[in-house]
């Protein structure tokens, strides 16, 4: 019997660990990963399996780098989440080096060169898929329509495999716009909104993801279930996705109704690009969000108003990596500024007037 | 009866089920006692009896000194061995000045107090005095003498005497027992302390998950009007003193401010049942329940201990503890704290003897902080631990004071949350100890720049005076010869003139 005495209560500690956090999420994630994994097909999965291992490889550099152990930081499943949700912010069928250039952009740069994990100031994956989204416009924005596993459109293994490490696909040929994209290519030729939503994937297409979009962000109610799971598992809250998908939808039902040739409606604003995903998986990253309850209202509030205003205004016709990384940068305001009420204090930090003494 | 939600909290493994069901037993008597003469906050208490000397039972040992302390009797006949430094049952492990009591193993009680026949016809002071001279502390763990907390009625005025029966500490089931048990001493105890206090009102609070204590003292209540019972959520930390009056009253006790400021008293059951033995028998505490619980320990038990009784003694006689012993705690794993031996005694606020496996603790090494913010969410007191803890690492202690650090309880929420496994209480004991050892610094300093100060100020007013004295005598010394030249003048002109 060796007795330790060497600190403070508590001696016991409830089962929660980083690694079983970290787990979690990709376990939310899973649902929707493999149905998008489907849809998109073998090209899909190479640039997915691309994209963790240059991740992977990245993280065990920069620790070897530093000094530490390489093993245990692996384990603790920080850089997998970094990883996949890289690999589902990308274009299904882009070719491998972006996926590597993003990877190492987001682990080395936007995490490594913080300090590691948990002293990156913006998040990693987004960090990666902003820079390959600005160097490499063209493979970035060229989207495929979905053509499921052992379906007849569906590439064999050879075809994919060019698609992927070779030549890339004939961008011509196939490639296409995703929703957002369209209506804002076609908006700046003059067709209104109200004409271009006519050729616009039907409701019920956005609800089951099929149209061209990003590797991990069109099922939308996969996506759902998984943000479900982590706030039933109290991974997540429900302060940022909520205050994010409200603001967002609000803002596009406010402007749709004022001028229904320049802005999508709310529902559209909802279902297309990345707003689920980046409102349960992305915004809601604990590193780089705030701490506190209120200063999360007041982030995914930040996040959703930036994304439609991005959609809205800006050259890009999908806003929500961007939206992030902006309030990833207001993070250490928002915490200074929203702080609980402390017991037995006033908001200012007064002790509570004595009843009868006012 | 309303309830009023509080904030944070969280609900740990309980583990009671491991001794909730064991009937409180005694402890053979041990045959060497061991009594610190500090069991309690406050200045430690002052012997009154030398080594040789043969005492009895519920004679007194060590007489309370200072305006916080406690006196301390004997638990047993016999005679008294050694007065001497031991191991205090503190993690500091430092020593401190114990009486070691042989037992003659006759256990004769000395003369006992008089039995107050009608406590409500008694005055205030009397009972006040009474609970002083039977030694009782705050049996919750808080050692606070319960005699002090008893005259809080002069300044304040009171509503509610809030009887604490939560007992929200994992494994621990003491308090659970003594209220089954002793249902009608608890609540009798309970009423007297209110007449002290000048409280017309009596509630007991019990976490929801002691039904059986609930139900006793339900019982027991029915016959006297003013006692009400309520059961309260299950969560962690409801037992602290501020957020059981929250829950209960609905009323938030200001910082830096004492639950009477909102008119209400909290004492815990297993003290009013011990100012119940005082009053009403005469008897001044001598004993106390304490549950031995936690995986390594061979049969846990709710047993009523003689003070100064070994907690190796107690622990063997629970079969022992297994080899898988990881932590020691005196206490609850909350709250409680590591024991640096098991030759430590058993004092007026031990709770519990927990022996726990490496499976119960589940501690690990930390790993980086990830903010996710649990720690926040899950502090009972609004505080925001992950930026308090990098601020102490970053050695900016006026930075988490500003934030508050000074008020953070210690219950631990936070750190059992964590799931980085840091140990957040730890810096913020840290911080806090820092901080008053600073201010006590600060002080000091100022109380010698001032006594300097003053010191300067008298030498230059001795200064001044000599030379004021000294201005003063030159001139009359001029003035004298200035006299005595002009009397010569006069003279040598008048002889002149002559």
């Amino acid at each position: 019997m060796s007795i330790v005495i060497d600190k403070s209560g508590p001696f016991t500690h409830g089962p929660n660990s980083v690694q079983r956090t970290m787990f979690t999420v990709l376990a939310a994630l899973a649902p929707a990963t493999l149905y998008n994994l489907w849809l998109f097909g073998l090209p899909a999965i190479f640039l997915f399996l691309v994209t963790m291992a240059a991740c992977a490889l990245c993280e065990a550099a920069c620790i070897r780098i530093s000094g530490g152990n390489p093993d245990r930081a692996l384990g603790d499943g920080s850089v997998a989440i970094t990883g996949w949700l890289l690999a589902l912010s990308l274009p299904p069928w882009a070719p491998w080096w972006v996926a590597v250039v993003a990877s190492v952009f987001a682990v080395c740069l936007a995490k490594h060169a913080f300090g590691g994990l948990g002293q990156n100031v913006f998040n990693p994956a987004m960090v990666g898929r902003v820079v390959v989204l600005v160097s490499f416009p063209l493979q970035m924005t060229s989207f495929v329509t979905p053509k499921p596993l052992f379906t007849p459109g569906s590439p064999g293994l050879a075809e994919s495999l060019t698609i992927t490490f070779g030549r890339g696909f004939t961008l011509d040929g196939i490639s296409t716009a995703s929703p957002l994209g369209f209506i804002k290519t076609e908006l700046s030729k003059g067709v209104p909104v109200t004409q271009s939503l006519s050729s616009f994937p039907s409701l019920g297409d956005m609800m089951i993801g099929f149209h061209p979009g990003s590797m991990g962000e069109t099922a939308v109610p996969l996506i759902l279930l998984g943000g479900l799971f982590l706030m039933w598992r109290k991974i997540i809250s429900w302060h940022i996705p909520v205050s994010m998908l409200a603001t967002l939808f609000l803002m596009g039902t406010i402007f749709s109704t004022l001028d229904p040739a320049r802005h999508t409606s709310g529902m559209v604003q909802l279902l297309s690009g990345a707003s689920f995903l980046g409102a349960f998986f992305i915004a809601t990253d604990y590193v780089t969000s705030p701490v506190s309850k209120s200063g999360q209202l007041a982030f995914g509030f930040g996040v959703g108003l930036l994304t439609w205003i991005i959609r809205t205004y800006a050259g890009y016709p999908e806003g929500v990596a961007f939206a992030v990384l902006l309030m990833n940068a207001l993070t250490p305001i928002l915490d200074q500024h929203f702080r609980p009420r402390v017991f037995g204090r006033t908001r200012k930090g007064e002790p509570l007037p004595v009843r009868g003494d006012k | 009866m309303k309830l009023f939600p509080i904030l944070g909290g969280i609900h740990p493994e309980y583990r009671k089920e491991l001794t909730s069901e064991k009937a409180i037993v005694a402890l053979p008597l041990p045959k060497t006692l061991y009594l610190p003469l500090q069991q309690h906050m406050g200045a430690p208490a002052n012997t009154t009896v030398n080594v040789g000397d043969t005492v009895k039972k519920g004679q007194l040992l060590a007489k309370a000194q200072g305006a916080i302390s406690a006196a301390l009797h004997a638990p047993t006949s016999g005679t008294i061995a050694a007065i001497t430094e031991m191991t205090a049952p503190h993690p500091s492990g430092l020593p401190q000045l114990t009486i070691v009591l042989d037992s003659d193993g006759k256990d004769e009680w000395a003369e006992p107090m008089p039995v107050i026949a009608d406590p409500f016809a008694a005055s205030a002071n009397e009972i006040k005095a009474r609970v002083a001279e039977a030694g009782i502390v705050g049996m919750g763990g808080a050692t606070f003498p319960s005699a002090v907390k008893l005259g809080l009625g002069n300044q304040h005025k009171l509503e509610i005497l809030l009887l604490n029966g939560a007992e929200c500490e994992p494994y621990l089931t003491c308090d659970d027992r003594v209220m089954r048990e002793f249902a009608e001493q608890v609540v009798d105890g309970a009423r007297i302390m209110a007449h002290a206090l000048g409280a017309p009102k009596v509630i007991i609070a019990v976490e929801d998950n002691k039904p059986q204590a609930v139900d006793s003292l339900k019982a027991e209540a029915a016959k006297t009007p003013n006692v009400d019972v309520v059961g309260v959520p299950v969560q962690y930390p409801m037992g602290a003193e501020r957020h059981l009056t929250q829950a209960v009253t609905g009323r938030e006790t200001p910082a830096r401010k004492l639950t009477a400021d909102v008119g209400v008293v909290v004492h815990n059951v297993a003290t009013a049942r011990a100012v119940h033995q005082a009053v009403r028998l005469g008897r001044p505490l001598l004993s106390r329940v304490v549950t031995v619980s936690g995986g390594a320990v061979a049969e846990p038990k709710n047993i009523e201990v003689p003070l100064g009784t070994r907690v190796s003694e107690l622990l063997d006689f629970c079969g022992g503890v297994s080899a898988a012993a990881k932590r020691i705690i005196s206490g609850g794993p909350m709250m409680g704290q590591p024991l640096p031996s098991l030759d430590v005694a058993v004092v007026k606020g031990t709770s519990g003897i927990l022996a726990l496996t490496q499976a119960e603790t589940n501690e690990h090494a930390p790993s980086p902080c990830i903010r996710c913010g649990s720690c926040v969410t899950y502090c009972p007191c609004g505080l925001v631990p992950v930026e308090m803890a990098s601020y102490i690492r970053n050695d900016k202690l006026d930075l988490a004071a500003k934030i508050g650090v000074q008020d953070c309880v210690s219950c631990g929420s936070c750190s059992y949350i964590c799931p980085s496994h840091i140990p957040l209480v730890h810096f913020f004991n840290y911080a806090k100890g820092k901080i008053a050892a600073l201010d006590r610094e600060r002080r000091k300093t100022e109380q010698t720049k001032s006594l300097v100060e003053a010191h300067n100020a008298r030498l230059e007013r001795q200064a001044q005076a000599k030379r004021e004295a000294a201005a003063k005598a030159k001139a009359a010394k001029e003035a004298a010869e200035a006299a005595a030249a002009a009397q010569a003048q006069t003279n040598s002109a008048g002889g002149a003139n002559a």
